[in-house]
């Protein structure tokens, strides 16, 4: 699959071509830099219109980022103090998206709250497939015995719920933020192994794995450098399905109130605490976090979709 | 086909063991003595391997745990939620496949026009949406605001008292129902498309068959095999949607009474439940794959 996109062939490949112009456009004229410039976003855009999903996903992406990690330098709301007068307010000037069971402005949440489920869900995510993919291509590429006793145990866990086991593992240990990236992607490599060894199984009998073997490389080095680079196209699109499985799952145990932790907040916790008290009609302290939520997860979803269909098209 | 099967239900039980030596290291793992108030205090000096096996022997005889905490055997409380949880799962279960197969049908058939772009852009939304916000939603809508149901999943004593309450009952039913019809409907799209695209189809419009035969005797046939598989396959996902939905609706159930464990440290329920819940999805892949090898032949013979 990756091989193929060095060749160039196909969709633009943004920057092989730029990088070969580099040292001779520095003596040009300037018109023709800009020329080159023109172009280079000239194929940019053209790219980004092939592949809508993978354009509208990135953007939602670097929007939800910008706004969690930017937006309280330019909105400032106090995010510590509670104001018991100011509580449950709805949405009105001074407070767009009202104020929840403390007092804290809503929007002001909904930016805290949002880094901690983006940092908690790209660590995790990433996490994962990392994981899963060193397991998946272990077992696929030295097949036989170890691939099945690897597999079967990836079966297993498979088998117990992903909540459930999260829930576990969460009982067992102390949730810090660390804690719940580790077992976040303790829970979420299994699928990642899957995809990878299948990938692997067919990647193994290729000629240049068996020209490196031939050569002497050990197991370690032929899965590290032939194997998984070469499942990368697979490994990446899987990030970003996990890292919005990951914000999920987080948002999941969060709301049973096993996640993260008083006084740090993620999305899944603000409807945890709107949840209680639901039958009082506060509809904004469960729509903003819950379409923030929906946003960012879908926005991975469709990055992850767009990008594997834009893969299989260029290999 | 024999050779198959034997094959494959030699996987099972060797998952299933694993399964068991999951919830084991899992309850070694628990803080608080866990273990030793499951084995019995004369066994903390004994090896690993006798004590798993113990215990895998008193799990065998039917003695999933004692919960001190609720003073009742972990098999009483499972014979109590269970029937709830599969009451709640099978109809809605049911329900999302009623649904999502036409409209996965739908999609493949109008691939890339308006009506597939419509339920794509929904299933993406719906598979992005937590089911404790769609359920927080619904609330608010349908209990909060217009009071045609209740906030609350059915209380009564009874499997049959759950089931018969339907004012109760919509709202939970209909909150993992949408969640899995996002999921099934996706999956009943892509297998649909691979059916369009077999010669089997050619051949039926080059013998003359109208699109409406087509669609019906040809491709929805063929791809049903698939999803029906693909449910048996789900098991651990439904079970985790329920274990949200029981909570979010106080329906006492098996993911209910998980929840309420892991808050309150009674490893004894949690694990006795994930056991049974892990051989739950254990049984229900092996189904999966020997009603796919019954349905489809090809199946048989690749595999043999």
């Amino acid at each position: 699959m990756m091989t193929n996109q060095a060749a160039g062939e196909g969709a633009p490949v943004r920057g092989s071509r730029g990088r070969h112009a580099g040292p001779a456009a520095a003596g040009q004229p300037v018109s023709v830099q800009r020329a080159e410039l023109v172009g280079r976003v000239r194929r940019g855009l053209v790219a980004c219109r092939a592949h809508p999903l993978v354009t509208a996903g990135g953007l939602v992406v670097i929007a939800m980022v910008a706004f969690c990690f930017l937006g309280p330098a330019l909105y400032h709301t106090d995010q510590t103090h509670v104001f018991l007068s100011q509580a449950n307010l709805s949405p009105r000037a001074g407070h767009p998206l009202g104020t929840d069971g403390d007092g804290v402005d809503e929007l002001g949440r909904l930016m805290k709250g949002g880094q901690v489920s983006l940092e908690v869900g790209a660590a995790a995510g990433l996490l994962a497939a990392v994981l899963g993919s060193l397991w998946g291509a272990t077992a696929g590429y030295l097949g036989g015995a170890v691939d099945g006793a690897m597999m079967r145990i990836v079966d297993a866990a498979i088998a117990i719920p992903a909540v459930v086991l999260l829930l576990l593992l969460v009982s067992i240990y102390r949730p810090s933020t660390a804690m719940l990236i580790l077992v976040i992607a303790g829970t979420a490599w299994l699928g990642t192994a899957r995809l990878v060894r299948a990938e692997a199984l067919t990647l193994r009998v290729r000629e240049y794995v068996q020209a490196a073997r031939v050569m002497g490389s050990g197991n370690a080095r032929v899965i590290l450098r032939h194997i998984a680079p070469n499942a990368l196209s697979t490994i990446v699109v899987n990030v970003s399905f996990q890292i919005a499985n990951a914000i999920l799952l987080l948002a999941t145990v969060s709301w049973l109130g096993l996640g993260v932790q008083f006084p740090s907040v993620d999305l899944g916790d603000m409807i945890g605490a709107a949840t209680q008290t639901i039958s009082d009609g506060y509809w904004w302290q469960i729509l903003a976090p819950g379409t923030a939520i929906i946003v960012i997860v879908v926005a991975f979803t469709m990055l992850g979709d767009g990008l594997r269909d834009g893969f299989s098209a260029d290999g | 086909m024999t050779a198959y099967l034997t094959r494959r239900m030699l996987q099972a039980i060797a998952v299933l063991l694993l399964v068991t030596l999951i919830v084991f290291g899992l309850l070694k793992l628990a803080p608080g003595g866990a273990a030793a108030a499951v084995l019995g205090n004369g066994s903390t000096h004994q090896q690993f391997l006798l004590q798993y096996l113990t215990w895998l022997g008193r799990i065998l005889h039917g003695d999933l745990g004692y919960s001190r905490r609720l003073n009742e055997s972990v098999s009483y409380l499972l014979a109590a939620s269970l029937p709830r949880t599969l009451a709640l799962m099978g109809i809605s279960t049911l329900i999302a496949l009623a649904v999502a197969i036409p409209l996965g049908l739908v999609q493949a058939v109008r691939r890339g026009r308006a009506a597939d772009h419509v339920l794509r852009g929904l299933a993406y939304v719906f598979y992005g949406t937590p089911t404790f916000v769609l359920g927080a939603v619904l609330v608010l809508f349908f209990a909060v605001d217009k009071h045609i149901f209740g906030a609350e999943g059915p209380q009564a004593p009874g499997i049959v008292g759950v089931v018969t309450d339907v004012r109760d009952l919509t709202l939970p039913v209909l909150t993992l129902a949408l969640v899995t019809i996002a999921t099934f409907a996706r999956y009943m799209r892509s297998a649909a498309l691979d059916s369009l695209a077999q010669e089997y189809v050619e051949a039926a419009r080059a013998r003359g068959a109208g699109e409406r035969r087509v669609v019906a005797a040809h491709v929805l046939r063929n791809s049903l095999v698939p999803v029906v598989t693909l449910v048996g396959l789900s098991f651990p996902q439904i079970v985790g949607g329920a274990v949200v939905v029981e909570s979010f609706f106080n329906i006492q159930g098996m993911g209910w009474q998980i929840w309420q464990a892991v808050l309150n440290h009674d490893f004894a329920v949690t694990l006795g439940f994930t056991l049974v819940i892990g051989i739950g999805a254990v049984v229900g892949s092996l189904l999966a794959d020997l009603g796919y090898a019954v349905l489809d032949p090809r199946v048989r013979y690749a595999q043999r």
